[in-house]
């Protein structure tokens, strides 16, 4: 989120799209409701299903899923053509009138410098045009300017091609399209509200930047009650990836260096981030010293300044990432032979359960840690039709380590804003139950001391790591918190005054403020320092004070970075520092200093005028125009899923995300729209949360079975009964479920022909107090964003027929 | 955080009564009570159902505090699970999927149902046990079990079809407004649980003020007949809905548009039992009157020689 | 003369007195199951009807007790009443003697019988208890059913609920009217009792009060 769960009660309009927030979030909904009963905001859903979202809504229009970016650039084109654009925000904070270098075109569904073969751009068009000065080119009305290259690019997501594309008729659309573009005056914010039905899809980046320039179109980032707000599904998983858990990141969105950057000035020399333009700050320059402080923070005393700061012992990619997919693809292939999986249920959070299952049956060993039994852990074992697997033919060894949850543990969860929530333990691990750190600790320490006694290859990573607690057998939560924070290695004189101290050795660093590129400070997570500091835990803070009721909360807990609620807060206010809205401040310039009411995202006595208020892109200005920083356009553009109910009106040739990867023998196991005619989605219920609560009698007792959605109309047409059983099927898999008949999913006419959505809910598995099920991933298709690799869960392809009885357990 | 703080009564500042006493109750079941020296000020529950987003927190939250379970059922088309009220299943959220005939839209409807701890409770009337239901001065009717006899009356007095008899101790259940938390100064447990602040709960005068916002935000969207539900057929309620279609309310899973007392249970439970007493009385007392003025219908000897003669003649 | 009048058993013994056979031991055990069953019922079931009553349920081990065992001796009157109803019916229909009979109800009451017609085994009133507690009781086990929640509850709707103990009451209000007169009749119309109890009645009794019956047993024999 760049706001907070608390904002959205400053909002006027709230979007949801690609999420569900009601249904997967229900608790954090409650500030919906506050934005309509207290500010009279409305609520749009739009989405495939008519959702326990929808039914609060003041509008609701439908859309098949996967066609969310031509409906977003639909709205893009619907407010430059009807002029309803912050102008003074777009002008002064985006990249609208930076002109793009020649040669950047777009055709036939195709950017400039696609290659084939690769399935990937030579993106070195994708740039501003640089003055001689080194600087960035700007005319906003040059035929080339972000602004009129954008303008033409949506030109074509007309409400007639948008119904077409998207199913939304074209009275609902407009609708939309009018109470989003209300949003235009600095008065008036919109936020949207996002989450997986955005991400799960081959352009799952593209659809969130979709939506993000057109909050910059109407001025709605780093304003009270707008921004981009990821809703995060589960309470950590914002902190999984702060903490630098994706496969091709180190904690604080620092990248693993690839194998070509041998050494570390080779691989800094790429991380300069020079601004683009004058007096710009770009914050990104302080990139090594939070690099080196990490590397501190991981090797101590072993990382040098004359051994490039241990930067030999960082693993180096060979391949841009190592992600889930890749991984399960490996293992499938027959190259990995020991998987260790930790609060994890693939066999169910996966695609293509049949090949994951292959893939698990080739390991020679398997590690479960986790609190619970998980269908991973049992992937061997036979339960008739609900997992049919020949138990003697698989010799994985699987090694099942019972951890605890979060209710067990003491520590910080991060939520979806970025709040670092302290917790403490309600209870004790059961039977033999041990916390995770524990685990972990005790693994370490015994392959540290097999690797001092027998040697081995390159054994100085692991048996150098700076491994300094108390108990080395189980770091405390604290401990691991302090060190993510940083601490002064060495004490730093202030260069003006020698009697003084920068820093003392051995104290918490204030803030990421304080690194030092130098080695004198370690620092575990650039963005999480400040959250343990000389001042205490500021993660268990609980103050609900909250001056003229902002629902910035600036004492309750603490949020990264530098405890900032609303990210870009100085687009808050105009090019003077002047706030776009009185009644909704947040941050303006004193004449001497920036204030307000929360910690301002930008140098406090940075001029207005002087400085872009976004300060982690060299030109300080939010981009409509990506550059090369994203795979498949700097732009987005329609493209239809991988399997699609109709071809591509656009670009009839091209399939799927044309930059998506796709393995050697997934291609072949994507079902077309002859085969396998309806367009199925996946989704939460709110009764579950992912795989865990099915463990739960209580959860189990409110969604028992596992089901799937479908219209009267398609229930009619195949002659399937309300409650009766069904078979659904697509190239990759078979499920039997219930069917539930209901208004809620209609079908869509897409360029002329009826498509019918398919539901299927998640949840089910055959362990835990449910009745025993499946999964939506034994249907979808192995293929994943093209950027991130989230796999495609919410598009796919798949037939259905009504069947006489329930699977055999 | 907002306007949904509202004062809990009574406040436990002292004295902190562990429930509801009988010092308390206005109504009891098959007696008389007089009334409490004291009246606690009347409470209520609101269910706004425009803002409930049908997440059966609140059910969880009542199978909890009541440390009730209810079996893990089968899918039979619907989100509704339980599909009703059982005796561990104190509330349930019923789902309708309504299409507006004036917009043509389609509604998704989710109801909180429960008891509606009416004014004049027709589960109270029913009730032959005396004191197996009550009444408190705040409004809340509440059933005691070790006084419950299971005969199943209060299900035919309910106008809601609320109270459920347990197969298992031949009791009969239903929300009791969460009585035992009242009594202490807190909230029900649903109303405790529910993310949206669709379910508020304080004194019946606050819900309704808070009601009338509710219902102004809603006319303002468009919900012309937005209304509160608190029928009078039953002297009003202390559970109310907020509906966004006030004027047809058996849209939302056939809640009844004018609930009141059965007229037959009225009957059974007025005129048949004082008449028909009397009656019996009467009976009784036309005999004894009867026998007291002629005296006893005795043979005669005469009988018995006519008796003998008719028997001899043929002998 | 029809003899329908007659009922298996009963016999005439000449002497001083005459002793008339009226009721078997089979029909008297009958009759007496049926009578405490009732008797029970309109204790329990009164114990239900109204607060001032409630007291009784301690009869029967306090409330749930007589909610559980209520329905159960229903079942048993019913059956046990069958039995009665296959004994009596015959001698039970109504005929000419009837309607005058009723017509001079003044001279019942007066205990005039002189100025009542010969009846038979049964006067009018008693056949009009018979066949009010055919009725009723038949009405009851129905209504009974529809209120017997423990195994019931699910074949009737709770409007027919209400209709079903609504009617339940005013039954049960009836029979036991209905009851008072019958037992009110045993008592005042002295030397009967003895034919629910020895099964034996008194020539005297049986000239006095069926007359036409004691003819048609003398003249059978």
């Amino acid at each position: 989120m760049t706001n907070s769960w608390t904002d959205i009660k400053n909002t006027d309009l709230v979007v949801i799209m690609g999420g569900n927030a009601a249904e997967a979030h229900p608790c954090g909904f409650k500030w919906v409701t506050e934005a309509k009963a207290n500010r009279g905001a409305k609520l749009i859903v739009v989405d495939p299903r008519f959702t326990r979202s929808a039914s609060v809504a003041d509008y609701y229009a439908p859309i098949r899923q996967g066609t969310d970016i031509a409906f977003l650039l639909g709205v893009i084109n619907y407010c430059m053509a009807n002029d309803k654009v912050q102008w003074d925000y777009v002008k002064a904070f985006t990249n609208a009138p930076y002109i793009v270098k020649e040669g950047f075109t777009y055709k036939d569904g195709l950017f400039t410098g696609y290659d084939e073969a690769r399935r990937d751009y030579n993106r070195s068009t994708w740039d501003y045009e640089l003055g001689d000065d080194g600087y960035v080119k700007s005319d906003l009305n040059h035929p080339r300017s972000v602004w009129s290259l954008l303008k033409q690019h949506v030109s074509v997501y007309t409400p007639e091609m948008v119904e077409r594309i998207c199913g939304t008729p074209k009275d609902k659309f407009l609708k939309v399209a009018q109470m989003i573009s209300e949003c235009s005056t600095p008065t008036k914010t919109m936020t949207s509200m996002y989450a997986l039905g955005w991400t799960q899809h081959s352009k799952g980046s593209q659809n969130i930047r979709a939506m993000a320039m057109l909050q910059l179109i109407l001025g709605n980032i780093g304003v009270r009650g707008g921004g981009m707000n990821a809703l995060r599904g589960h309470s950590n998983i914002q902190g999984l990836t702060d903490l630098g858990l994706m496969s091709n990141l180190i904690p604080g969105y620092l990248t693993i260096p690839t194998e070509k950057e041998t050494t570390f000035d080779q691989y800094m020399s790429t991380r300069g981030f020079k601004p683009l333009l004058p007096n710009q700050m770009s914050y990104w320059q302080n990139y090594k010293k939070f690099f080196v402080s990490f590397l501190k923070s991981i090797w101590g005393d072993a990382a040098t300044a004359e051994n490039g700061f241990a930067y030999d012992y960082l693993p180096k990619l060979d391949v841009p990432s190592y992600d889930v997919l890749r991984i399960f693809e490996l293992m499938h292939e027959g190259k990995v032979n020991g998987y260790f999986c930790q609060g994890f249920n693939p066999l169910l959070s996966f695609p293509n359960r049949k090949k994951l299952t292959a893939a698990l049956s080739k390991l020679k060993f398997l590690v479960i840690m986790d609190p619970l039994q998980t269908e991973t852990a049992r992937f061997w074992q036979n339960h008739g039709e609900y997992n049919d697997v020949n138990s003697a033919s698989i010799q994985t060894e699987v090694i099942e380590l019972p951890s605890t949850c979060f209710a067990e543990d003491e520590g910080s969860l991060t939520n979806s804003g970025r709040w670092l929530q302290w917790h403490w333990a309600g209870g004790t691990p059961p039977g033999e139950a041990k916390h995770d750190t524990w685990i972990m600790a005790q693994i370490f320490l015994r392959l540290k001391a097999l690797y001092e006694k027998e040697g081995g290859a390159f054994a100085e990573p692991l048996v150098k790591l700076d491994w300094r607690y108390k108990d080395p057998g189980e770091p405390t939560p604290e401990e691991l918190a302090k060190e993510m924070n940083g601490s002064a290695i060495a004490d730093v004189p202030d260069p003006n005054d020698p009697t003084k101290l920068v820093l003392q050795k051995g104290k918490q660093l204030v803030s990421f403020a304080a690194l030092r590129d130098d080695g004198t400070t370690a620092c575990g997570c650039w963005i999480y320092s400040g959250c343990f500091n000389e001042a205490g835990n500021n993660m268990a803070r609980r103050s609900t004070a909250d001056p003229d009721g902002t629902g910035a909360y600036l004492n309750w807990s603490w949020s990264w970075p530098v405890n900032r609620r609303i990210l870009y807060n100085r687009a808050s206010a105009d090019i003077n520092g002047k706030p776009w809205d009185d009644s909704r401040k947040l941050l303006w310039w004193d004449g001497a200093k920036w204030t307000g009411y929360d910690v301002p995202d930008i140098a406090p006595t940075a001029k207005p005028g002087e400085v872009g208020p976004f300060i982690m892109n060299p030109e300080g200005s939010a981009r409509l125009f990506t550059r090369g920083m994203m795979r498949d356009g700097p732009f987005p553009a329609h493209y239809e899923p991988f399997e699609a109910p109709i071809a591509n009106v656009l670009a009839p040739k091209v399939r799927g995300n044309p930059v998506a990867r796709v393995f050697k023998g997934d291609m072949e196991q994507f079902g077309d729209a002859k085969e396998f005619p309806y367009a199925a989605t996946s989704y939460r219920l709110t009764e579950h949360f992912h795989f865990w609560t099915k463990h739960s009698q209580l959860n189990a007792s409110m969604q028992p079975e596992f089901f799937v959605e479908i219209s009267e109309q398609l229930a009619k047409e195949k002659n399937i009964t309300n409650g009766g059983w069904v078979r659904v099927w697509s190239k990759r898999g078979s499920v039997k479920a219930k069917a539930v008949v209901t208004k809620r999913i209609q079908p869509l006419i897409c360029d002329g022909k009826a498509v019918h959505v398919v539901g299927i809910p998640l949840h089910w598995g055959f362990m835990g107090e449910t009745k025993k099920g499946f999964g939506p991933n034994s249907l979808t298709p192995y293929v994943g964003d093209a950027n991130i690799e989230t796999p495609e869960y919410k598009a796919f392809l798949v037939d259905i027929e009504p069947i006489a009885s329930g699977p055999v357990a | 955080m907002a306007n949904f703080e509202f004062v809990l009564p009574p406040a436990p500042t002292k004295d902190i009564k562990v429930g509801l006493g009988d010092g308390d109750l206005v109504k009891r079941s098959a007696s008389t009570v007089s009334p409490p020296a004291k009246a606690l000020t009347p409470v209520a529950k609101l269910i706004d159902v425009s803002k409930c987003i049908g997440c059966k927190a609140c059910e969880v939250a009542c199978l909890e505090w009541n440390d009730k379970r209810t079996p893990v059922g089968v899918n039979v088309g619907s989100y509704d699970f339980p599909p009703d009220l059982t005796p561990d299943m104190f509330t349930v959220m019923k789902f309708t999927e309504w299409v507006n005939p004036e917009t043509k839209n389609l509604e998704w409807l989710i109801r909180k149902d429960g008891c509606m701890h009416c004014e004049d409770p027709g589960c109270l009337k029913a009730c032959p046990a005396p004191g197996a239901i009550v009444q408190y001065s705040n409004g809340i009717v509440d059933f005691d079990h070790d006084k419950c006899i299971g005969c199943g009356y209060c299900v035919k007095g309910c106008p809601f079809n609320i109270p459920r008899i347990s197969e298992v101790d031949h009791k009969a259940y239903k929300c009791t407004l969460c009585s035992d938390r009242v009594a202490v100064g807190q909230g029900p447990a649903c109303a405790h649980a529910c993310p949206t602040h669709a379910i508020v709960f304080g004194t019946k005068d606050e819900m309704k003020k808070h009601a009338d916002d509710r219902i102004k935000d809603l006319k303002s969207r468009g919900f012309a007949n937005a209304g509160l539900y608190d029928p009078p057929g039953v002297g009003g309620t202390h559970v109310m809905y907020v509906l966004h279609h006030a004027d047809q309310p058996q849209i939302y899973a056939n809640l009844p548009k004018d609930p009141r007392i059965s007229p037959i249970v009225e009957l059974w439970k007025g005129m048949t039992k004082y008449a028909g007493l009397a009656a019996m009385g009467a009976f009784a007392v036309i005999g004894l009157v009867h026998h007291v003025v002629t005296g006893a219908n005795r043979v005669s000897p005469e009988d018995e020689a006519n008796a003998e003669k008719l028997t001899g003649d043929r002998r | 003369m029809t003899t329908y009048d007659v009922e298996s058993g009963d016999q005439v013994h000449p002497g001083q007195p005459v002793t008339v056979d009226r009721y078997t031991a089979g029909a008297r055990l009958n009759h007496w199951i049926t009578a405490i069953s009732l008797v029970l019922l309109a204790l329990s079931g009164l114990a239900l009807f109204t607060p001032s009553l409630y007291f009784l349920t301690g009869l029967f081990g306090g409330g749930q007790w007589t909610r559980t065992i209520h329905p159960w001796i229903g079942v048993v009157l019913f059956v046990s009443f069958f039995g009665l109803f296959v004994r009596f019916w015959r001698a039970n229909l109504w005929k000419a003697e009837d309607g005058t009979w009723m017509a001079r109800l003044r001279d019942v009451i007066g205990g005039h019988e002189e100025n009542l017609p010969e009846v038979g085994k049964y006067n009018a009133g008693q056949k009009v208890v018979f066949w009010a507690m055919s009725i009723l009781i038949l009405v009851l086990i129905v209504s009974g059913f529809a209120i017997w929640d423990q195994y019931f509850a699910q074949y009737t709707t709770i409007d027919q609920k209400r209709w079903a103990v609504l009617i339940h009451a005013m039954a049960a209000v009836t029979i036991i009217c209905v009851w008072i007169v019958h037992v009110y009749a045993a008592i005042w119309v002295r030397g009967t009792i003895g034919a629910m109890t020895k099964g034996q009645v008194t020539g005297g009794w049986a000239w006095r009060h069926h007359r036409k019956w004691l003819r048609e047993l003398v003249s059978k024999k």
